[in-house]
């Protein structure tokens, strides 16, 4: 049998592999590199950059759940500058596909970000985050509004040709349409999806057990919401879609796959098993030898619904 | 750091909910750090999820044995783990006790299972005097894991002094120059908190090891933040520490 060919395409975005690593769970890729090759991994996605260094939420931020984590960690970050001046060479030297994730408060402030960092040549596209649940300003509140999401894939378009990505909220009830408005402004993909909000009490002392009340919940406990999304987006709208939510292993990287991702982004899961991204491309080639697949791109949409 | 599947050599209770875990890898396993701490799964099927962090207690050529309270599930588990099973740890974590300084006599003071770490570190410093102040709640709690010189506080009386580790401590500097002493603590924030009020007018080191929830453990989830003195930003208590001079906290 031929070699197995894992590449895919999400929109203009070439990886040689569907496995991508989240935003907020490689850091800027120094420590998860002391476990993995990171070039050996589709793509990694740095934490979100804000324009100015983020300090972050008060402590207590995380906590665990049946079959998964709240966090609010509050987009604790460098900065674009202090990311370019220091995080960029070792990123450039990792010999990864780089994508950068962005964070903002308001559409001038993506629109500097991306300006700023589209001349960084390692940055191979971006991902735009709307959809953080855990700050107040930008996040879910841009998440929700739909000609918000669509006036920053406009404005962010204008700045960049790089792959430009749209990380998506779950905590809508009709997250297609959102879809459809970032393929309208000519975005090349999205994402789906960030955490859903959560939160979780000490029954004896009656608190909420993280500081900031309720977080994003991630982990097992969403893939089916995860799966759900991306299948109404898949059918949707016919925009590439990266799936996100609960994967841990390499069963449900193909089942994303099936319902309608072209690639997949590994969080959580990274806390747990650092190697888990190299131990799934290998579980993705056994997969393809088994079921005789040469391509692993022909699962993407190959769902069978009756 | 590795993250490697190690066998279960021993797992024995030693006091009121207290137990101590041997592991034993088939390599030589070097280079471990008083203070630092691995990241055990305590189970194979993700359930719970995230892996717990425990001090290294003690190593004795390829094994490494770790102390532990069972507070809630994740603990429950490993008490029940047997001989042979497997048991993956990610680590070794963090900073660890400073024990270079110019100083004779070492106070290592244990709030509950914050002794955890003390058996590892007291090896490598053959020839410092030290004396352990442990504060338990009641006397089953009790027990002193290879330790010498133990003194004890209870808060019912049950055992040693009626009291606190703060009490212990007092009566125990009166006899001390400062300047030859250093203090290492590990224990609950309460247990800092009080700490570092009866530390604050004498001139004297202290090094605590802080405990927080941890999701990754070395340093890619940002959920260990803690406020540290001379810092704009929070520091990560897994990789910055889990050793913060207490000076330095603010808890
Ligand atoms: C650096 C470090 C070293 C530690 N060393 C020891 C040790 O040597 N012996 C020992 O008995 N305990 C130690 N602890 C505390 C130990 O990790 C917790 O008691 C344990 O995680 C509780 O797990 P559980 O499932 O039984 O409890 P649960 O309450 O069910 O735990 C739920 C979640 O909270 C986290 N968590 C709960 N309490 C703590 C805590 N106090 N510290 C950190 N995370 C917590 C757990 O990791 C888990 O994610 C250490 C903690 C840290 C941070
Ligand atoms: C601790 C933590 C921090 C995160 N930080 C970010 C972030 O900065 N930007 C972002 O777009 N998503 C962030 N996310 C969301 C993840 O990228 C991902 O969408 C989510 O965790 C769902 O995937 P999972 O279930 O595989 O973890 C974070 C998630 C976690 C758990
Ligand atoms: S536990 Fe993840 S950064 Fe400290």
């Amino acid at each position: 049998m031929s070699e197995i060919d894992l590449s895919v395409n999400v929109g203009s975005l070439k990886l040689k592999n569907p496995i991508m690593l989240a935003s907020g769970t490689v850091g800027y890729g120094n420590e998860i590199s002391e476990f993995i090759d990171l070039s050996q991994v589709g793509a990694i996605i740095t934490k979100s950059i804000s324009l100015k260094p983020r300090k972050g939420n008060p402590p207590q931020r995380i906590t665990e759940t049946p079959s998964g984590m709240l966090n609010a960690i509050g987009l604790t970050n460098v900065g674009v500058e202090e990311f370019i001046k220091t995080k960029i060479p070792f990123l450039e030297k990792l010999n990864s596909t780089l994508i950068c994730n962005i964070a903002a408060s308001s559409i001038e402030e993506y629109v500097e970000c991306v300006e700023i960092l589209d001349s960084q040549e390692s940055i191979k596209g971006f991902e735009i985050n709307v959809s953080c649940p855990n700050v107040r300003e930008g996040g879910l509140i841009f998440g929700n509004d739909i000609n918000m999401v669509g006036k920053i894939t406009k404005k962010v378009r204008a700045k960049t040709s790089k792959p430009l990505i749209i990380k998506l909220s779950p905590n809508t009830s009709n997250i297609f349409e959102f879809a459809k408005v970032v393929k309208k402004e000519d975005g090349d993909a999205v994402s789906a999806i960030n955490t859903l909000v959560g939160t979780s009490f000490n029954i004896y002392t009656r608190k909420p057990k993280i500081k900031n009340i309720t977080g994003g919940l991630s982990g097992p406990a969403i893939k089916p919401v995860a799966l759900a999304k991306v299948l109404e987006i898949s059918r949707n709208v016919d925009i590439p879609i990266i799936g996100i939510g609960g994967i841990m292993d390499w069963n449900d990287v193909v089942e994303f796959m099936i319902v309608g991702a072209s690639a997949v982004q590994l969080g959580t899961v990274n806390f747990i098993n650092p190697k888990a991204s190299i131990e799934i491309i290998d579980g993705l080639i056994n997969f393809c030898k088994q079921t005789s697949l040469n391509k692993i791109s022909d699962l993407i949409s190959s769902r069978i619904l009756e | 750091m590795f993250i490697e599947d190690f066998k279960i050599y021993s797992n024995i209770k030693i006091a009121e909910n207290t137990f101590v875990i041997g592991v034993e890898s088939n390599q030589k396993v070097d280079d471990l750090k008083p203070g630092q701490f691995f990241n055990i799964q305590v189970s194979e099927n993700y359930f719970p999820l995230l892996r717990r962090p425990f001090s290294i207690s003690d190593v004795q050529g390829n094994k490494i044995f770790f102390m532990y309270k069972i507070v809630g599930e994740g603990t429950q588990i490993l008490s029940q783990k047997k001989i042979d099973e497997k048991i993956n740890l990610l680590g070794p974590l963090g900073n660890s006790f400073n024990l270079q300084d110019d100083f004779e006599n070492l106070i290592l003071i244990g709030g509950g299972i914050g002794i955890a770490p003390f058996p590892f570190m007291i090896k490598q410093i053959p020839n410092k005097n030290y004396k352990v102040l442990f504060g338990v709640r009641t006397k089953i709690e009790a027990h002193n894991f290879g330790l010498k010189n133990v003194l004890y506080s209870s808060e019912d009386g049950t055992i040693g002094i009626k009291g606190n580790v703060i009490d212990l401590l007092d009566e125990e500097l009166k006899n001390l120059e400062f300047e030859k002493t250093k203090i290492f603590a590990c224990g609950p924030n309460a247990m800092f908190r009080a700490l570092q009020k009866y530390l604050s007018d004498k001139n004297i080191l202290c090094e605590v090891s802080m405990e927080s929830a941890m999701a990754c453990g070395f340093g890619i989830c940002q959920g260990c933040p803690t406020e540290h003195k001379n810092s704009d930003s929070y520091k990560l208590i897994c990789k910055d520490g889990p050793i913060f001079n207490i000076r330095d906290i603010v808890i």
